[in-house]
């Protein structure tokens, strides 16, 4: 768990702090952000052609992302000297921070007087779009046009990646970013552990349940797991409710319709409580930290690891051809996969970036079919595979990971991260799952907790569309 | 300032009307770069933390006035008020355990001549000196399901209490907690007996002669000489507990559930994970008022009946 150096922003206590407050008041008398309100707008997007950016001059690229684990940084410290080898004008600076850390520090490094050219924004509610709202990212669809992104990817996939034009809706409108690479969660498994208890990689759900409980008799953990780190569960229990079809939660996600209080959620929470009830998960699973379990599953303690691809290059570096990596199975044989997945975190243009045209080159470049193969190389799921996937043995992990993701993507079998949903469900979800795991809360409680969440956003959400129906007026005030 | 003396010293000017020492207007001069320091580091961004307070912010949007929203949340909203609770019973870990057990070493240390007294000092004093991110990740290993504590317990055939410390509803406050007594103790210790030894030996003779045990002693004695120390003390853990943020970011994010939330970390977590900017200017307000206000009253309870 590197990079998690405390960074609380805090007042400090003392006497004359308080007594002159009041004066500093007086001092700071503005109101923030009114200057950055401009929801929808932006600069870039009116190149019509090719940008060239050897003609830029002498351009510095600032770059922030979130690739640092082993196989995704070689790739794009290998794809950033190859861009600036092709352009000797123009030099990347790139600042790479883990996730949790690029989440808390981008909202202020984009709305600073001096933002990054190019930022990895996270797909949702809480960063992409309050970005969008506040006019800090450039729409991308004329690059996407110029650059045919629009054939390179899927629907789908692009969809991700679009707000509304107002900035109030994710997954329809304007492209606001492309990501490089695809992601899935899915079933990575101990070959070796398999075969001592005589079992082989399952075909059906339930054949993989019945052997949680062999492994079990037989002495093994069946699912390692850790979840100190509140959001693991997420992904697993991801799996487990959209295991009666994929369209349903999409449609819950993208607020189009459903309830989430419904029967897949409470027994998709009943299933984590059992398995942990029943020692399919680790004991006290809950202090359990995910890297932790991870290490701890390829050292060889645990016959299955629920998580995803983002995992690969590490976990294969230890156990080698041990490793084995499969879509959930689904409930008949052979038919169609299905998981929680998408892609990547979007790569986005800053709105007030001096170089969009080089940006935006940029991003072509690192979504091109060589640097598809460059990421193959390094063991990474490439979003759209290219030539060097076609030569990936299918009998390897590498080869079972580029094929799932080949047939979920056929099959439309992706189901987005659940905590996309609303801007405080991530807390929600991960909080009530901790609850859900330990037993201190019934499956039903926790479907109400997360429907009472999601029903007050989509009222929030309908009564701006009615205000936006209503014509421009007064900005709606808190209260 | 009138209230200097008026003298025969009119004669040498306008200094002469003090007292020497007493101050002057010219001494604001001397302490202008400091003050202007101070107020530009300190003062004006609490100022601007108090002015956020009363506004919806995202972070991102325009702000829209609040007024004392975010303070009443404060008052209605259990997830909000539930970090408070868990901060004030951490105090009870990181103040006064410590002083507690502060208080007890120093009085063991000071009596019996112990060989090797400046390592045993030096080692209870090691945590102070380790940085709280370091503290929080040798920590959450110990405490982790297969960690040093749940193997200790198993192999001394207490494998019964053995629980995932710091994902468990029940034990993760109290767990974090002793992490902050480890913390603290060797600091209250080392203030104590440095303490110890400005009592003068005299009173302990005085208190022997009269007949008193150990216990009478320490308790008529050394915990009336300590008096000063223990203000330092208690401030000095208050202030640390209450502020408390990388020990709940770097062991348990608040969890399992909110079970750990406490205010610094929800600043944090509202500013920067949630855009509620707003929300989490009032919860950084409203805790330095908290610390504000425990420190006074202490320095009141502890120092004020000496004078």
């Amino acid at each position: 768990m590197p990079n998690r150096a405390a960074r609380a922003q805090r007042p400090r206590g003392t006497a004359p702090v308080v007594a002159l407050a009041t004066l500093a008041l007086l001092a700071a008398g503005c109101v923030p952000g009114t200057d950055g309100s401009a929801a929808g707008g932006g600069t870039a997007g009116g190149a019509t052609a090719i940008p060239d950016p050897a003609k830029a001059g002498k351009v510095t690229l600032t770059v922030w992302d979130q690739e640092i684990r082993g196989g995704t940084n070689a790739e794009v410290e290998q794809l950033n000297k190859e861009f600036q080898r092709a352009y000797p004008n123009v030099r990347v600076k790139r600042v790479a921070r883990g996730f949790t850390d690029l989440k808390a520090t981008l909202k202020l490094a984009v709305s600073g007087n001096n933002p990054p050219d190019v930022v990895q924004a996270n797909q949702g509610y809480p960063d992409m779009v309050a970005f969008v709202r506040a006019g800090l990212l450039a729409p991308l669809d004329n690059y996407a046009g110029i650059y045919d992104w629009n054939t390179r990817y899927p629907t789908t996939l692009l969809n991700h990646n679009r707000v509304s034009a107002d900035g109030r809706r994710f997954g329809t409108g304007r492209l606001y970013g492309i990501s490089q690479t695809g992601e899935f969660v899915g079933l990575y498994y101990n070959k070796d552990l398999l075969a001592k208890s005589g079992l082989r990689p399952p075909r059906t759900w339930d054949e993989f349940t019945g052997q949680l409980a062999r492994l079990r008799s037989d002495g093994r953990l069946p699912i390692q797991f850790g979840n100190l780190d509140k959001y693991p569960a997420i992904h697993t229990f991801g799996v487990l409710q959209s295991q009666s079809g994929a369209a349903p939660v999409r449609d819950l996600v993208f607020g189009r319709a459903g309830r989430f209080d419904n029967r897949q959620t409470t027994e998709a929470a009943a299933t984590l409580a059992d398995w942990h009830r029943r020692g399919y998960l680790p004991k006290g699973a809950n202090g359990l930290g995910y890297d932790d379990a991870a290490k701890k599953f390829a050292s060889g303690d645990g016959a299955y690891l629920i998580t995803g691809t983002w995992q690969l290059a590490d976990l294969k570096k230890a156990m080698g051809d041990n490793l084995g990596l499969m879509p959930p199975p689904p409930a008949t044989p052979g038919g169609p996969p299905l998981s929680t997945g998408g892609q990547g975190l979007a790569w986005s243009i800053t709105s007030r970036s001096k170089h969009p045209e080089v940006a935006a080159a940029y991003l072509d470049f690192l979504t091109s079919e060589h640097a598809a193969d460059v990421m193959t190389r390094h063991g990474v799921l490439p979003a759209v595979p290219g030539e060097a996937a076609a030569r990936v043995p299918r009998t390897s992990v590498d080869g079972q990971m580029l094929d799932t993701w080949r047939r979920l993507n056929e099959a439309d079998g992706l189901v987005p991260y659940l905590d996309y949903a609303t801007p405080t469900f991530y807390d929600t979800l991960s909080e009530g799952l901790q609850g859900v795991i330990a037993g201190a809360q019934s499956p039903e409680r926790f479907a109400a907790t997360a429907q009472r969440d999601y029903a007050a956003f989509m009222a929030e959400q309908r009564e701006g569309d009615r205000d936006a129906a209503a014509g421009p007026g007064p900005r709606r005030d808190g209260r | 300032m009138k209230r200097a003396p008026r003298g025969p010293a009119r004669l040498t000017g306008r200094y002469a009307r003090r007292a020497p020492g007493e101050p002057r207007a010219v001494g604001y001069l001397y302490v202008l770069p400091a003050l202007a320091l101070y107020g530009a580091l300190l003062v004006f961004p609490f100022g601007q933390s108090v002015w956020l307070s009363l506004l919806h912010w995202d972070g991102l949007t325009a702000a829209t006035w609040a007024g004392g929203d975010n303070y009443h949340d404060l008052l209605t909203d259990p997830d909000l008020r539930a970090p408070f609770a868990h901060a004030l019973i951490l105090l009870v870990f990181y103040s006064a355990l410590p002083v507690a057990i502060g208080l007890l070493l120093a009085a063991l240390l000071s009596r019996a001549r112990v060989r090797g007294m400046t390592f045993f000092r030096t080692v209870l004093f090691l945590p102070q000196v380790l940085a709280l991110v370091v503290v929080g990740v040798a920590w959450r290993s110990i405490l982790a399901p297969d960690g040093l504590l749940n193997d200790t317990l198993e192999a001394v055939g207490l494998g019964t209490l053995a629980r995932p410390w710091l994902g468990d509803y029940d034990w993760a406050l109290p767990a974090v907690g002793i992490v902050g007594t480890w913390v603290g103790t060797g600091l209250c210790m080392v203030l104590f007996l440095a303490g110890a030894q400005r009592i003068p030996r005299e009173l302990y003779e005085a208190a022997r002669l009269d007949g008193a045990g150990p216990i009478r002693e320490f308790l008529a004695v050394t915990l009336p000489g300590l008096r000063p120390q223990i203000a330092v003390a208690l401030t000095l853990t208050i202030v640390a507990g209450l502020r408390n943020f990388d020990l709940i970011y770097i062991t348990t994010s608040g969890g399992p559930g909110n079970a750990t939330s406490v205010p610094a970390y929800e600043v944090y977590h509202r500013a920067f994970e949630t855009n509620q900017v707003g929300s989490a200017a009032a919860i950084g307000v409203t805790l330095t008022l908290l610390i504000f206000v425990l420190t006074v009253g202490i320095s009141r309870l502890v120092e004020g009946r000496r004078t």
